[in-house]
């Protein structure tokens, strides 16, 4: 059971960390107002923003002369600049146009997966690959690398400490979010113009100015995702479509947590262990019963949201104006 | 006093919404320590301008001087740097968060974010003027007085100098009303200056210096308040003499209609809304219903209307032939059928009975469009009914086919109610029919009920004005906490007996 557990438990967290990073970042932006549904795409093109640094650093450099910090940081700043324009447009249709949220989100998640599988290809292509993909394997080395003394430290080196840097920082990231929105101003503030965007401009909030920031910052956070995925899950092998609908799980978590980042940490990795689930029960079960499992994080997700309209406590209750899009003069 | 420089002085501000102008050249100044009650019709333009000076709309052409230096007002944010405070009609406050949290809301203090800091200004303040909160309490456990009192509270923490208040009486009490306007008064003496907009002229009696009136966006005139009286203002504002006596014929003839006993009904939640409540309604009668709201009048109306689901009790309604027909579980469409109708005008006077974005005609039709023979709906009687609710309701609106979100609150709840009176029934259920409305508004709707109960319909009317209940209704019937606390004759009832029996069951007499 304990060798179960070793094995499961960390593979759980590999799965759970791109859920994380954006459930985390679509509470961010939804904590504002906004309800981005592109967020699968910005996880996307994060994704795939990190793989062309990489591969353009990889490839001029050449696998042998390559800086550990540079071959990090190059691909960390191209996927944040790639979910921060995501986000940027993301914001200038709904937040300045007034765009409707739902069919903004809906396309630039459709935009984001066509821009990744295009360049992906053009990717493809350019490494003339006898495969239709595209490995970056020397960066994902350094992307994950581990404490070298992990491995020694037994059930519990391999619990807590055996992860890549990225793993820490996503749980960083969601206790410093959980502990601005609900012990700084700022975090008062962006609060109160998610709940009453009126209400916060009546009071001198600048309500452009925060569903922006929020959406932007939950944006890059979001992005970051996608560059675990390929970087550290998928060991640096990029091929089209192959991240599937984790961005559509991460926004069910962010109901799942009760738009509480901190509730984000287990309830990310409780979903990566559902999505991995079947592939734990005995070979030659029936298939159909291994589809059942796979349905697992998906049900979960109904029957949280079943408990949650039941118990209709206000403080549990999402945004009261998310999806709605704000304008001072409106009658 | 007019030796001063105004604290806040308005030049020719001007604001148009698309080609509907709101307001039109309208030149205003406020004093120091000087409350000013501002008076108008519905859709005169009183809450835009208000608006203009907060900074929620720009005005599209005049110039804001406050204490004598040109100002732009372009945001909330740049009203409260210059010490100008409002208090919506429709509060803004965010329902989530605690008192403290909502009144510190949007400031810069220095130093690190520390609501405790904040408790005890709000305290020193609450002692200064009277008010009682708490700081901690979150704004969906508070009435609807306590989040009025956090609005000022909040204006007054941010050091605004004055005050706008947005209709403030129109959701309290008696009781409330008056502890708000002693509080007024104390801010009035500390040297604060208050506009205020209210449509009962008794209120601006009582609590102003000094009367601003509007009518269709013009600055009419300003009056003191000493110098003046309830129908010459109400002159000035409508713009022709009015007769500010309800009429209150005697019932010709009264039969019993609806017969109501032992009712209980719970709501979703399981709480008790009504307990045991029994009363009798008569043709060709008004019965007034009065009550904190909140107090079972929703759930009554919507009992009789069979909306609501009943716990148990029975609703009797007598036929013309003497027939009786228990209405409890009945289809609601049968029930309409039979003449009853109800017209419940919420808070949010869009959340219920019309469609903001279909225009007057398509919303008469709301009621109408099971009539008709063929596939296709009948456009040609709505259009009829809405020009008919127009004219006799004089609503102000460009166009029988403009969208009712276009037009102002006033204006919006005529179409509502007009439409629901039009429908010639046998039982009239009507909740806040004048809610919000200007005095000549009102005084029509008045009318058109006091016509229905001399054509003999039974009239159940939910009012939240004592002073009318008491002057329009043949009995009154008091709620509170969901139990009957009494029932009164309106022609010998008085205010403070209604008023005790709103607070507490049978007037306090009986328990206790």
């Amino acid at each position: 059971m304990l060798g179960f557990l070793l094995s499961f438990i960390p593979r759980a967290v590999g799965q759970g960390i791109p859920l994380m990073y954006g459930a985390v970042g679509e509470t961010i932006t939804e904590r504002s107002g906004n309800l981005n549904l592109g967020t699968a795409g910005i996880m996307y093109v994060g994704g795939i923003s990190g793989v062309i640094g990489a591969f353009l650093y990889e490839n001029s450099a050449g696998p042998e002369n390559m800086n550990a910090f540079l071959a990090i940081l190059i691909p960390m700043l191209c996927c944040i600049i790639g979910s921060l324009v995501m986000g940027l447009i993301y914001c200038f249709l709904t937040v300045s146009l007034r765009a409707n949220q739902n069919v903004t989100g809906l396309a630039m998640t459709t935009f984001g997966v066509g821009f990744g599988n295009f360049f992906g290809g053009s990717l493809i292509k350019l490494a003339k690959a006898d495969v239709p993909s595209i490995a970056l394997s020397k960066t994902s080395e350094f992307f994950s690398a581990k404490l070298p003394f992990a491995k020694n430290l037994g059930g519990f080196g391999t619990l807590f400490l055996n992860y890549s840097f990225l793993a820490y920082l996503a749980v960083i990231i969601a206790l410093l979010a959980s502990y601005i929105f609900f012990h700084t101003r700022v975090g008062l503030h962006l609060r109160a113009v998610g709940e009453n965007p009126a209400a916060a401009d009546a009071a001198g909030l600048n309500v452009t100015r925060y569903k922006y920031a929020a959406t932007c910052i939950g944006a890059m956070v979001s992005g970051l995702g996608g560059l675990y995925y390929v970087m550290v899950y998928a060991s640096g092998v990029w091929s089209n479509d192959a991240f599937g609908d984790r961005g559509w799980l991460a926004i069910a978590l962010v109901i799942f947590t009760i738009w509480r980042p901190v509730h984000a940490i287990w309830a990310s990795i409780l979903f990566g262990g559902l999505y991995i689930l079947h592939m734990y029960i005995p070979s030659g079960t029936n298939l159909a019963i291994k589809e059942l499992y796979q349905m697992a994080p998906y049900v979960v997700t109904i029957v949280v949201l079943i408990l949650t309209s039941l118990r209709n406590q206000r403080d549990n209750q999402p945004p009261a104006s998310l999806g709605l899009n704000y304008f001072r003069e409106d009658r | 006093m007019n030796n001063q420089i105004p604290i806040l002085e308005l030049k020719h501000v001007t604001k148009r919404f698309g080609n509907i102008t709101a307001n039109e050249d309208v030149s205003l100044s406020v004093y120091q320590g000087e409350i000013l009650a501002l008076l108008g019709e519905n859709g005169s333009g009183k809450t835009t301008l208000m608006n203009a000076i907060a900074g929620i709309y720009y005005p599209d052409e005049g110039e804001i001087l406050v204490k004598g230096k040109e100002v732009a007002i372009r945001s909330p944010k740049d009203a409260y740097h210059l010490g100008i405070g409002m208090i919506h009609q429709h509060f803004k406050l965010i329902d989530v968060l605690s008192a403290a949290e909502n009144i510190v809301l949007g400031l810069k203090d220095n130093g690190r974010y520390n609501l405790k800091a904040a408790y005890a200004g709000i305290r020193e303040i609450c002692d200064k003027y009277g008010f009682d909160i708490d700081p901690a309490q979150k704004i969906y456990d508070m009435s609807v007085s306590q989040k009025q009192t956090v609005e000022i509270v909040k204006q007054l923490y941010r050091g605004a100098d004055l005050l706008i208040l947005d209709e403030p009486t129109a959701v309290l009490t008696p009781q409330e009303t008056d502890r708000l306007f002693q509080v007024l008064r104390n801010m009035k003496a500390d040297g604060k200056s208050i506009i205020i907009i209210t449509h009962k002229l008794n209120e601006v009696l009582a609590i102003s210096d000094r009367v601003a009136i509007l009518r269709k966006g013009r600055y009419i005139c300003d009056i003191k308040t000493s110098e003046s009286d309830a129908q010459q203002l109400t002159d000035a504002m409508v713009g022709h003499s009015v007769k500010l006596n309800i009429d209150r014929p005697q019932p010709k003839n009264p039969k019993d209609k609806i017969r109501i006993e032992g009712l209980n009904v719970r709501n979703k939640e399981g709480v008790q809304k009504l307990k045991d409540i029994s009363f009798t309604a008569r043709s060709g009668e008004i019965l007034g219903i009065a009550g904190i709201s909140g107090n079972g009048q929703k759930e009554l109306l919507e009992a009789i209307a069979g909306l609501q689901e009943i716990e148990s009790g029975s609703i009797v309604f007598i036929n013309e032939d003497g027939t009786e027909d228990n209405l409890v579980g009945m289809d609601p469409r049968k029930i309409t059928a039979k003449g009853v109708t109800l017209s419940f005008v919420p808070e949010d006077r869009l959340g219920m009975g019309l469609v903001a974005n279909m225009d007057l005609a398509d919303n008469m039709m709301l009621r109408s469009f099971r009539t008709g023979r063929s596939l296709f709906t009948d456009r040609k009687d709505p259009y009829e009914l809405a020009e008919q609710v127009v004219d006799e309701l004089e609503v102000q609106t460009p166009s029988i086919s403009t969208s009712v979100r276009k037009l102002s609150g006033g204006n919006i709840q005529k179409v509502l109610v007009g439409r629901e009176i039009s429908n010639v029934p046998s039982v009239l259920l009507t909740a806040y029919a004048v809610r919000g409305l200007d005095i000549n508004s009102s005084y029509i709707i008045y009318d058109l009920m006091n016509r229905q109960k001399k054509k003999g319909v039974a009239v159940i009317y939910v009012g939240e004005d004592l002073d009318v209940l008491l002057e329009l209704c043949d009995r009154i019937l008091i709620l509170c906490d969901g139990q009957v606390s009494g029932i009164l004759d309106g022609r010998t009832a008085d205010k403070q007996e209604v008023g005790l029996m709103m607070t507490s069951l049978g007037g306090g007499k009986a328990d206790e």
